[in-house]
């Protein structure tokens, strides 16, 4: 059965799915999703450094589906697979290293102002839970170091009672959360934080320092001042 | 109005942004970065690689520590070991049991992963052995054994394991009243040098498949052998090993916070180091999530200056 060319319009405003195009056309319309153009004050190589978070995330994840489609045994065994855990270990320090620069770069910005405060959360978020994506990564290694680390990290879990559901020497239990869920979590998180970016947009620079400033613009920073950069 | 080909000196930070706009190519610059970094990444696998230690076995351990590996035996066997007095999530013991100030979340969490020592680690390891009625007639006599007597045997065999000697791999100690104890725990040494005992504790008799090494790791890793490869692998707490890996490599370098609590009082000193540091951080890990809205802390960047730096084309060109 065909559908009809033209529904009245009531009828439409009604459909769940019209609803969610509509809302999501409205909120992040195409040329604020993928703008060609940005404003004049995005010119620093601190901006790069969340792009190489993404980009070294991706190779994270590309080699460690190979590792994993090939089995936790295999990159013990053969040098290929030697290779690509070598290429998932250097992928997560240069991962950690963008994000860490990236993070202060926007602390120093302030980058919470201006009713940005979610995109500081989901990336504040996003590396904490990154944290917890690499340590169940390294006690899943089947080495002498995942080893030394479930031993150490024990301690220290089962002192706060997370040992008791999250235990580090249950290699299926850290495998499963290392390759399924946390990386997940991580994949939703950067998502909704590119989204949010998309959304509100690159916070502007402060008020600059000038020997006279004019009315209006006095009183947008005495507004800052005074509490507007908080979220 | 601003006119919209200089920059705003006091931009608004809710508005849209009224002054000029250069071209950004988001895609072009997503992938020139994903190749930068898979180049170095495969530059820094070339020449680095990556470290692979292969894990301690109990075949390793005994074949290499042989009374290391009998005294961790012999106190899982008489439970005055560390896992044996540990308590939650392992048993009802007390000995590592943590608190903050009044509240043990430890004990809270409960008994989830219970092991018994003597029994998991000596007793039913030693009935898989086929065959081998000494060892059988040894079993039962302990087996029926007072506990007195058996913790009396285990206490006489672990103090005078200092002495013994190894004969073609089996122990021999001065004499002694160790009952049967003495030949259980040489039967458990052949079978942990054997490699029998890997797979015994591995899958506990009953399973064919298993992924959960907590048995082996706990019982590998309250030997001196594996600490001491540890240290000289500089993975000690007391040495940052949080943070470190195996060999030279750069390992979880993102805790190095974690691991520098450990290394100053009052934590350094404190039976309930874990505990405490982990509240510590979970503090400190929501204030570093909450930064938009704690008072001070959100307005710091702006004391700062550090933006200036970042900004310095844009406050160049407004400020002259």
């Amino acid at each position: 059965m065909s559908a009809p060319a033209h529904r009245p319009a009531k009828a439409e405003r009604t459909m769940w799915t019209t609803r969610v195009r509509e809302r999501a056309v409205r909120e992040m319309p195409p040329e604020k999703l993928l703008p060609d153009r940005q404003p004049s004050y995005v010119s620093s190589w601190i901006y790069v450094f969340g792009v190489v978070t993404i980009a070294a995330f991706a190779v994270v994840v590309a080699s460690g589906v190979i590792l994993g489609l090939k089995g936790p045994e295999w990159w013990h065994l053969t040098g290929l697979g030697h290779f690509v855990n070598s290429m998932h270990l250097w992928a997560v320090e240069i991962f950690f290293f963008a994000m860490v620069v990236h993070l202060w770069g926007k602390f120093f910005m302030g980058a919470w102002r201006g009713g940005r405060s979610r995109t500081w959360v989901t990336g504040a978020i996003t590396f904490l839970v990154a944290i917890g994506a690499a340590f169940t990564g390294y006690v899943s290694q089947q080495n002498f170091d995942s080893q030394w680390i479930a031993f150490e990290a024990k301690d220290g879990l089962n002192a706060v009672g997370i040992g008791s559901f999250f235990n580090v020497a249950n290699f299926g239990q850290m495998y499963t959360w290392h390759v399924i869920l946390l990386p997940t979590v991580v994949v939703l998180l950067i998502v909704g934080h590119v989204l949010l970016v998309r959304r509100t947009g690159v916070v502007p620079p402060y008020a600059a320092r000038l020997a006279k400033a004019p009315p209006a613009a006095t009183a947008t920073a005495a507004g800052a001042a005074t509490g507007a950069e908080d979220a | 109005m601003p006119d919209p080909v200089k920059p705003p000196a006091f931009p608004d930070e809710r508005a849209p942004w009224p002054g000029p706009f250069v071209r950004y190519d988001l895609v072009k610059e997503l992938v020139v970065a994903l190749g930068v970094v898979l180049a170095v990444v495969v530059a820094l696998t070339v020449l680095f690689s990556s470290p692979d230690e292969p894990p301690v076995t109990i075949q390793s351990w005994s074949k290499a520590a042989p009374a290391d590996f009998l005294g961790v035996a012999v106190s899982e066997l008489n439970r005055t070991s560390g896992v044996a007095t540990y308590g939650p999530p392992y048993n009802e013991g007390t000995g590592s049991v943590q608190k903050i100030g009044p509240i043990s979340l430890q004990e809270a969490a409960g008994v989830k992963v219970p092991i018994e020592t003597a029994k998991d680690y000596v007793l039913e390891p030693l009935h898989e052995v086929p065959g081998a009625p000494r060892l059988r007639a040894a079993l039962a006599a302990y087996e029926q054994a007072p506990a007195a007597l058996q913790e009396k045997w285990a206490a006489n065999y672990e103090k005078a394991l200092p002495e013994a000697r190894f004969v073609a791999g089996v122990p021999v100690l001065p004499p002694g009243r160790y009952g049967p104890v003495a030949p259980m725990m040489a039967s458990l040494l052949a079978m942990g040098q054997s490699g029998a005992l890997d797979g015994a504790l591995l899958a506990g008799g009953h399973h064919f498949y298993a992924t959960d090494y907590t048995k082996p790791l706990l019982f590998v890793s309250a030997g001196e052998y594996f600490e001491k490869l540890a240290e000289h692998q500089h993975l000690l707490g007391t040495q940052w090993g949080m943070m470190n890996e195996t060999g030279s490599y750069p390992g979880q370098v993102w805790l190095w916070l974690f691991s520098f609590w450990y290394q100053v009082e009052p934590f350094k000193s404190s039976s309930n180091a874990d505990a405490l540091i982990f509240m510590v951080m979970g503090v400190l890990s929501l204030a570093f999530i909450c930064i938009p809205f704690i008072p001070g802390l959100n307005r710091l960047p702006r004391r700062l200056g550090v933006y200036r730096l970042i900004w310095r084309d844009h406050y160049r060109e407004v400020e002259s």
